[in-house]
């Protein structure tokens, strides 16, 4: 089958989604927890008042609703101290007497820019060693540029559909995220390197083979792991997401989303990257 | 009789598993108790039952991140400061009573910061208000009460405080400059405290002098002589260790530090509970499809592999229980995102196999050829997942990188996965396939 026949279908379809993950950035940004923005959130069980009671009483921190379920209601707000939440909460004991903060959670602002920074500095830096590893251990520029682009992709969609689902389904981006973005920035280096080191390896073999067919049955060769194993990785993942612990949920979809994309782009956009690098820069072969 | 290489290793293996269930199990399952060697290597004692440490967020309690307040000291002072704040916040948690807790400092640009881990605390503002104190040094004289005969010995009845304190001494630190050229602690008094001690010496000459810290008495010298240039040396027979401890908590008086509390975060044991069991059911789900793919897909070879996913978990489990790992919520999903990766190694040989053999080759050829070929990508791949697990877990602790526990707990998991998935997925199914599996070599005639 010829895969690199229709490049710029590929192209277009990685568009498609993450333009509307771009323009969602754009405008809406992403919606950031309290450990990036500062803040703090509560948890009260045994409330008898309404939400609307409860959100009246902590007004002075403009509060916002972020879950209210059997498990009680959870209060997210400008920082406060554990004291004065409490303080709050004793005010409302005429109405709901056996009420109980039983989760208290703060963070400074200034740990939450910091956070930011780090995260930031820790992309950068990774992006910049597989660039070199990359190039280094396939002894050419093109190699690692392609891959560190097919990364950023996969990065961008990540970010871009929470962008999305923090404006249509208030999921928050937290720390566990970021740790989702850097684990996915790792794996789509690695199916990428699967798919040119068969590039290399038929290279050798075949040494007067035109690249874009090389490139082609490359793509053949390999399509079937990398299917099989994201496969397995989604099967892992998809359980995670489905009947796992509520902490790890957005974890499992970010991963899920990532580990999509990932296997992608290594065959969609890594591949046919090296073939647009050729037509451009290598004009002799 | 002689055997053969692979089953060589197959014994190594089956003597790793061995060792690896015997540390993984509990000392009890069910009603059948597990005999326990008696076997001790360094400070593992194999003879009790080997615990598998829960993280803040599975077992509750409270976290917290200080920040100290060093602007009244100078540049050199502060990691002084810092380290014996540590060491006194240390202290009052373990007051408290809270085990397994942990304290680390964290120096960010300009921030002091202490990380604190109380497991199991549930009054966590009674706590924080207890441990969140500056910490108070007081120079005391111990009183007697006179024995009721006179061959009774006397009976200590208590502290007087003196009016030294921490705020009059400069700093305490480590010297050898006594007349034994033993390990001894000086002081080193400011102004204000030179004349106060020439007094307190001055009354008790040969008589103990107390030193507390949070009202705790630290040391209690005995006064030699009049000292009145405001520097005197505690000398004792101290190892260089326990110079350096006393300095260390003289310093928490002498450098005091306020603290403010950066973040805090109260995680009730009950959540972490549930979601433990969850995250269980989910990898046992996870895996049993896995398994069923892999088996859908490859075959026998695909069971062998599946032997080797087997084994994974329970190498990894070991691992945790013996470095030890922290075992938190991110690092459960990150464990078990490794077992759907481990089995790359596995699917890209056995593709490697399927196409061997679409090659013409006798299954033998083919399988050690397989192995040969899809290890460059293997080791490829593997490396750049490495190199991010590394930035992640920054073990460097450099301060431009995440420091957060969360993170790097993943990241933790994340490597050794790597580590032990490539011994499972290449050593153990590559001797278990010699061994057991035996293809048929048909020639594809086309």
């Amino acid at each position: 089958m010829n895969w690199m026949k229709h490049l710029s279908l590929y192209f277009i379809l990685s568009a498609l989604v993450i333009i509307p993950g771009i323009y969602s950035l754009a405008r809406y940004g992403l919606k950031l927890s309290i450990e990036f923005t500062g803040g703090s959130r509560i948890t009260l069980v045994s409330m008898n008042s309404s939400a609307e009671d409860v959100l009246q009483s902590f007004k002075e921190y403009s509060p916002t609703i972020e879950s209210n379920d059997k498990d009680g209601i959870t209060l997210k707000m400008k920082e406060i101290s554990q004291d004065n939440a409490q303080k709050i909460v004793d005010t409302t004991k005429p109405y709901n007497p056996d009420a109980k903060m039983t989760s208290f959670e703060t963070i400074g602002p200034a740990l939450g820019g910091e956070t930011v920074r780090k995260t930031i500095n820790a992309l950068a830096i990774s992006s910049l060693i597989l660039l070199a590893y990359i190039s280094f251990t396939f002894k050419q520029l093109k190699y690692g540029i392609s891959a560190v682009i097919a990364m950023f992709h996969d990065t961008i969609v990540l970010i871009g559909s929470f962008s999305l689902l923090g404006h249509f389904y208030g999921i928050e981006v937290d720390l566990l995220f970021v740790t989702a973005v850097l684990t996915i920035l790792s794996f789509s280096v690695h199916d990428t390197i699967v798919v040119y080191d068969r590039i290399r390896e038929l290279s050798h073999k075949h040494k007067n083979i035109e690249y874009a067919s090389l490139v082609n049955q490359a793509v053949t060769e390999t399509i079937v792991r990398s299917l099989n194993n994201s496969l397995t990785i989604i099967f892992m993942l998809i359980a995670l997401f489905l009947i796992g612990g509520e902490t790890t949920k957005f974890f499992a979809l970010a991963l899920l989303i990532g580990t999509i994309t990932g296997t992608y782009s290594s065959t969609f956009t890594a591949a046919p990257l090296l073939l647009v690098w050729n037509r451009y820069f290598e004009k002799s072969r | 009789m002689t055997i053969s290489k692979p089953g060589k290793v197959f014994i190594f293996i089956l003597i790793l598993t061995l060792v690896s269930l015997y540390v993984a199990l509990p000392t009890q399952v069910g009603q059948y108790k597990i005999p326990r060697a008696n076997i001790k290597l360094g400070s593992l004692d194999l003879s009790k039952e080997i615990e598998l440490k829960q993280g803040l967020d599975i077992k509750g309690g409270v976290q917290v991140v200080l920040k100290a307040d060093m602007s009244s000291l100078s540049a050199g002072d502060k990691p002084v400061a810092l380290e014996s704040l540590r060491t006194v916040i240390g202290k009052r948690v373990d007051l408290f009573g809270v085990s397994e807790s942990g304290i680390k400092t964290a120096v960010t640009g300009d921030d002091y910061r202490l990380i604190l881990e109380l497991p199991g605390v549930t009054d966590s503002k009674q706590a924080l208000d207890l441990i969140g104190q500056t910490a108070k040094l007081q120079f005391a004289i111990p009183q007697y009460l006179p024995g009721k005969t006179a061959t009774d010995s006397a009976i200590f009845a208590g502290f007087s405080p003196t009016d030294l304190s921490g705020s009059d001494l400069a700093k305490a630190s480590v010297t050898f400059e006594s007349q034994d050229r033993l390990p001894a602690v000086s002081l080193q008094f400011k102004d204000s405290g030179r004349d106060k001690f020439a007094k307190i010496t001055k009354d008790n000459i040969g008589k103990p002098v107390a030193i507390l810290l949070d009202d705790y008495p630290v040391t209690m010298p005995t006064v030699q002589t009049e000292i009145t240039n405001g520097s005197a040396v505690i000398t004792g027979q101290f190892t260089i260790e326990e110079a350096k401890a006393l300095a260390v908590q003289l310093n928490a008086g002498a450098l005091p530090v306020p603290v403010s509390i950066l973040s805090q975060k109260n995680i009730p044991a009950t959540l972490g509970a549930e979601s433990i069991r969850k995250s269980l059911v989910a990898g046992a789900v996870g895996l049993g499809m896995v398994i069923l793919f892999m088996i859908g897909n490859y075959g026998r070879m695909g069971l062998i592999a599946s032997f080797g996913l087997v084994l994974y978990g329970l190498f990894t489990l070991v691992i945790y229980k013996l470095i030890p790992v922290v075992l938190s919520l991110p690092g459960i999903a990150g464990f078990l995102l490794s077992v759907g990766m481990a089995v790359d190694s596995n699917i890209l040989i056995f593709e490697r196999f399927k196409e061997e053999m679409r090659a013409g080759r006798p299954w033998r050829v083919a399988l050690e050829l397989a192995f040969g070929r899809a290890w460059d990508s293997i080791k490829d791949a593997n490396t750049a997942t490495i190199i991010t697990g590394l930035i992640l877990f920054n073990p460097l602790e450099w301060s431009f990188l995440n420091t957060s526990g969360a993170v790097r707990g993943f990241a933790l998991t994340l490597i050794i996965g790597i580590f032990i998935s490539l011994f499972t997925g290449i050593v153990v199914t590559r001797n278990l396939l010699r061994l057991l599996y035996r293809g048929i070599s048909t020639q594809t005639k086309k």
